[in-house]
């Protein structure tokens, strides 16, 4: 086989990489170059610095290190049996690729996993071994983000996190028994174990980091993971069900809802069909309806009969609608907590009413000043001078209108 | 009519002092004229004309508003900010109130001078300058406000040890690893005109889009087209839109093309092997789409392959006389190939036929499949082996299997006869036209098999 040219290999471990939907370079410890031999500077928000035709943001160099893979996950573009060109990074190329890209002002810093090679050590180890180069030969200070082998060795993975901001472990799929069907070679139960001893080293960490100044850091923008959806036949409710547990129990910054993208010589045992994407949307929505909104998971059922998020509108919409009595809602009476409950006002929109409202009575005008989409608010709120009578008692105020059908169809 | 002229577009510390005297002197803001100087100006240690004033108590979240505003290209940014003074001795708290038309407005302008600061860090691109001293990296930008001196800091702060540039039309940045320089506006002309780096970018960017999630709307709305002109990887955009579903439709398992000339011009742009490489073009099936009988053949020869059409050199030739000889019509035969691609070996002047590998017509197979979908055949005849491969997934012998009727995978009901190309290699006369009265007849009984299944 004629070696391959690294623009060749690029394109190929980027392809490869495409299927994992993170691509944050927020929320880690501040740095800048000041004061240091290379450059980098982390601020708090992450930069998007270009996005792609997909809508997606590219904020990192999302890559693998190599896509020759042991395993053989039927969901995955680089498994064991997959016929895709493979190819494999030199740890050297790795890091010029990033530094290159970095001081052009392309990317905020890297994003490094890889298929399985000899052993989950070697590979982690390799890992590992980018990062290291990056910060202590360069003394590269922009964000990188791990993938974490989950069968590496503790060692391994506290290194990991001495040079990342971020490590995450993928968690696949909603349920061990479809993992078991589709990833013969991973284990739920690993999984989950590897992620609780990532949780646990970042709080500590962070605990520390508030005590002393110099305590060695650990993924200081915590860990992540990532969820395919539509490749097995869990429903909504059952995703959204692991999502609030892994929140809960492994303090996970974001867990990233991925719709199943037909591949490339997809495995037979997938349902062949276009990505579920409005259903990618609807679940991002109850994620944080879960997180920055007060719901809990027993009031999401509420608005998803039979398990399945109503996916002509928003969840929280679909919740208001089967809880009319709640609403309207006075705005310039209702707590926090109702506010938010209204669709169509969001947490950032809700603080601004707080605000205006202890200075004047809000009137509809002042409300419409404030709100992204007065439209799909007006249902649901009075103010002095609006009330909505009849608009919330109609079956569904907000459904597209009906359409003729076609007697000849 | 009061004249006051600030340094630069967005001189705050001239503004800040401006503001002082206005207020004390209470001049109310429409009597007052705002001036700027060029952006590369240094700032004047003070307004001329104007007393120095004690200062303003203002609270924090005006002085950071201004901070912000006094960027923003709008002329009136000054006698807003001018107004909100005035009325903030009145109402302290009047930046909380969104409902207020003034606060809205100004707040408005802050949030859309942070909007370009942010694509200011997210777009500049910067490419290296080849220079004996060590790293020079350059970049060309066009902000819509008079960000740059805000911005400088960050990229202080990132690129601290390295020179780098940024010119822009209105000034210019320079940081020479120690100190920053303002300098005048300059032209793209004056930036260098490539980097070697930025084809591994674009080769970057085509590669990390997902074809199958197609959301040109939104990528447009993070990254406005006004940006575009100065992105090395947006070249690579409209490409990528308009291959997108074709691409979607080859790694859609299941995903139907409408139509046989959707699927054509599909495969026409197919590489899932290696052979699109050599060969002038994909040569797809041919018919109506309401066939009941199709014709499978091995793949395109030369002729076929400089034409574009199955079964029109020799071989073709033979079929049709032999087709007209079985009595069925050619025009409504649905005609196509196993392989859709030409396989040769290039000696000298000619390009030799060689058969299809297995990989071959595995990877040809989906296209196959699609057909059959679409035409929904009463009857398939394979001529020679590789169709009968294709079609039965694996390895055939026609004299074994010729004749009769077979079953395939996916139902279809399929029939094994020769390539008519084999009768053209028998020498013989007496035993090539005996072979042809055999395959004229296998031709009949599928006419009559094909009839049969459709009555």
């Amino acid at each position: 086989m004629p070696a391959l040219s690294l623009r060749e290999k690029l394109e190929i471990l980027a392809d490869a990489a495409k299927y994992d939907a993170s691509c944050a370079s927020s929320g880690t410890s501040r740095r800048t170059a000041l004061g240091g031999r290379g450059m980098g500077s982390t601020e708090g928000m992450g930069i998007c610095h270009s996005y792609a035709p997909d809508g997606r943001c590219i904020s990192l160099l999302k890559i693998l290190l190599t896509n020759f893979c042991q395993y053989d996950c039927a969901f995955c573009i680089n498994r064991r049996s997959s016929s895709v060109r493979r190819a494999r990074f030199t740890v050297d190329e790795v890091v010029r690729l990033t530094l290159g890209f970095y001081a052009r002002n392309y990317i905020e810093g890297l994003f490094l996993s890889s298929g399985i090679i000899r052993s989950p050590d070697y590979t982690m180890e390799e890992l590992v071994r980018v990062a290291r180069t990056l910060r202590e030969e360069h003394d590269f200070r922009g964000y990188i983000h791990l993938k974490t082998i989950p069968d590496a060795s503790p060692e391994l993975v506290r290194e990991a996190g001495l040079y990342a901001d971020r490590l995450s472990i993928n968690i696949e799929l909603p349920s061990a028994e479809s993992l078991r069907a589709l990833a013969p070679e991973k284990d739920a139960g690993r999984i989950e174990g590897s992620m609780a001893v990532l949780g646990e080293r970042i709080a500590e960490a962070r605990d520390a980091s508030r005590r002393f100044a110099h305590a060695p850091r650990f993924a200081p923008a915590g860990q992540s993971t990532q969820m395919i959806v539509g490749a097995d036949a869990a429903d909504d409710l059952a995703i959204l069900a692991t999502a609030d547990g892994l929140y809960r129990r492994h303090a996970m910054r974001r867990v990233y809802y991925s719709a199943y993208s037909p591949i490339p010589d997809a495995s037979a045992s997938l349902p062949p069909s276009p990505p579920p994407l409005a259903r990618e949307h609807r679940l991002y929505q109850a994620d944080w309806m879960l997180r920055f909104y007060g719901f809990t998971l027993q009031e999401i059922a509420a608005a998803a009969p039979g398990g399945r998020l109503p996916l002509e509108h928003d969840p929280k919409l679909a919740w208001a609608l089967r809880h009319r009595d709640r609403f309207p809602v006075d705005v310039n009476r209702a707590p926090r907590e109702l506010l938010l409950r209204v669709p169509g006002l969001g947490p950032k929109v809700v603080g601004r009413i707080l605000l205006s409202r202890r200075h004047r009575t809000l009137r509809w005008a002042d409300l419409a000043r404030l709100v992204a989409s007065p439209a799909k608010v007006k249902p649901f709120v009075t103010t002095p001078d609006w009330r909505p009578t009849a608009l919330l008692d109609t079956a569904d105020p907000l459904a597209p209108p009906p359409r003729q059908l076609s007697l000849f169809g | 009519m009061r004249r006051v002229r600030l340094a630069h577009p967005a001189d705050l510390e001239g503004f800040r002092h401006a503001l002082r005297a206005l207020v004390a002197e209470g001049t109310p803001p429409a009597e007052v004229l705002w001036e700027t100087g060029p952006q590369e100006a240094l700032p004047l240690a003070e307004a001329p004309g104007l007393a120095d004033a004690p200062p303003l108590a203002v609270p924090r979240r005006f002085a950071e508003l201004a901070e912000a505003v006094v960027c923003h290209s709008d002329p009136a940014r000054f006698a807003l900010l001018h107004e909100a003074a005035l009325r903030l001795r009145a109402d302290r708290r009047l930046l909380e109130d969104r409902a207020d038309p003034l606060a809205d407005r100004l707040l408005a302008l802050e949030k859309a001078v942070g909007r370009d600061i942010h694509k200011m860090r997210a777009f500049v691109r910067f490419r290296e300058l080849a220079d004996p001293e060590g790293p020079h990296f350059v970049a060309w930008f066009e902000p819509e406000h008079h960000i740059l001196r805000a911005n400088c800091g960050f990229f202080i702060r990132r690129f601290a040890n390295h020179r780098w540039t940024i010119l822009t039309p209105e000034a210019s940045a320079h940081w020479d690893g120690a100190r920053l320089h303002i300098l005048p506006g300059a032209t793209k002309a004056d930036a260098p005109g490539e980097d070697p780096l930025e084809a591994l970018w674009t080769g970057y960017y085509r590669s990390i889009f997902n074809p199958a999630r197609l959301k040109v709307a939104a990528m447009a709305g993070e990254m406005p087209k006004k940006y575009w002109k100065n992105l090395p990887e947006a070249a690579a955009i409209p490409g990528l839109v308009a291959a997108a579903s074709a691409r979607t439709a080859e790694m859609l398992e299941a995903g139907q093309p409408a139509d046989l000339a959707g699927l054509a011009a599909a495969a026409a742009r197919c590489t899932r092997c290696p052979l699109h490489g050599p060969a002038s073009r994909t040569v797809f099936g041919e018919g109506p789409a309401d066939a009941r009988l199709m014709l499978v053949g091995e793949q395109p020869g030369d002729q076929e392959d400089l034409e574009g059409r199955p079964f029109v050199g020799p071989a073709g030739q033979l079929l049709d006389l032999c087709l007209a000889e079985a009595g069925i019509d050619r025009a409504r035969a649905y005609v196509t190939n196993a392989v859709k691609h030409f396989r040769f070996v290039a000696t000298g002047r000619r390009r030799l036929h060689q058969s299809p590998d297995a990989s071959h017509i595995e990877a040809c197979r989906w296209w196959l499949d699609q057909e059959l979908a679409l035409v929904r055949p009463a009857l398939v005849v394979m001529l020679g082996a590789s169709a009968g491969r294709a079609l039965l997934g694996r390895p055939v012998t026609v004299g074994r299997e010729r004749g009769r009727e077979l079953g395939l995978p996916g139902g279809w009901r399929g029939f094994l006869t020769v390539h008519p190309s084999f009768l053209l290699r028998i020498e013989n006369p007496e035993a090539a036209a005996a072979e042809r009265a055999r395959f004229v007849a296998d031709l009949r009984a599928a006419q009559a098999l094909a009839q049969a299944r459709a009555a």
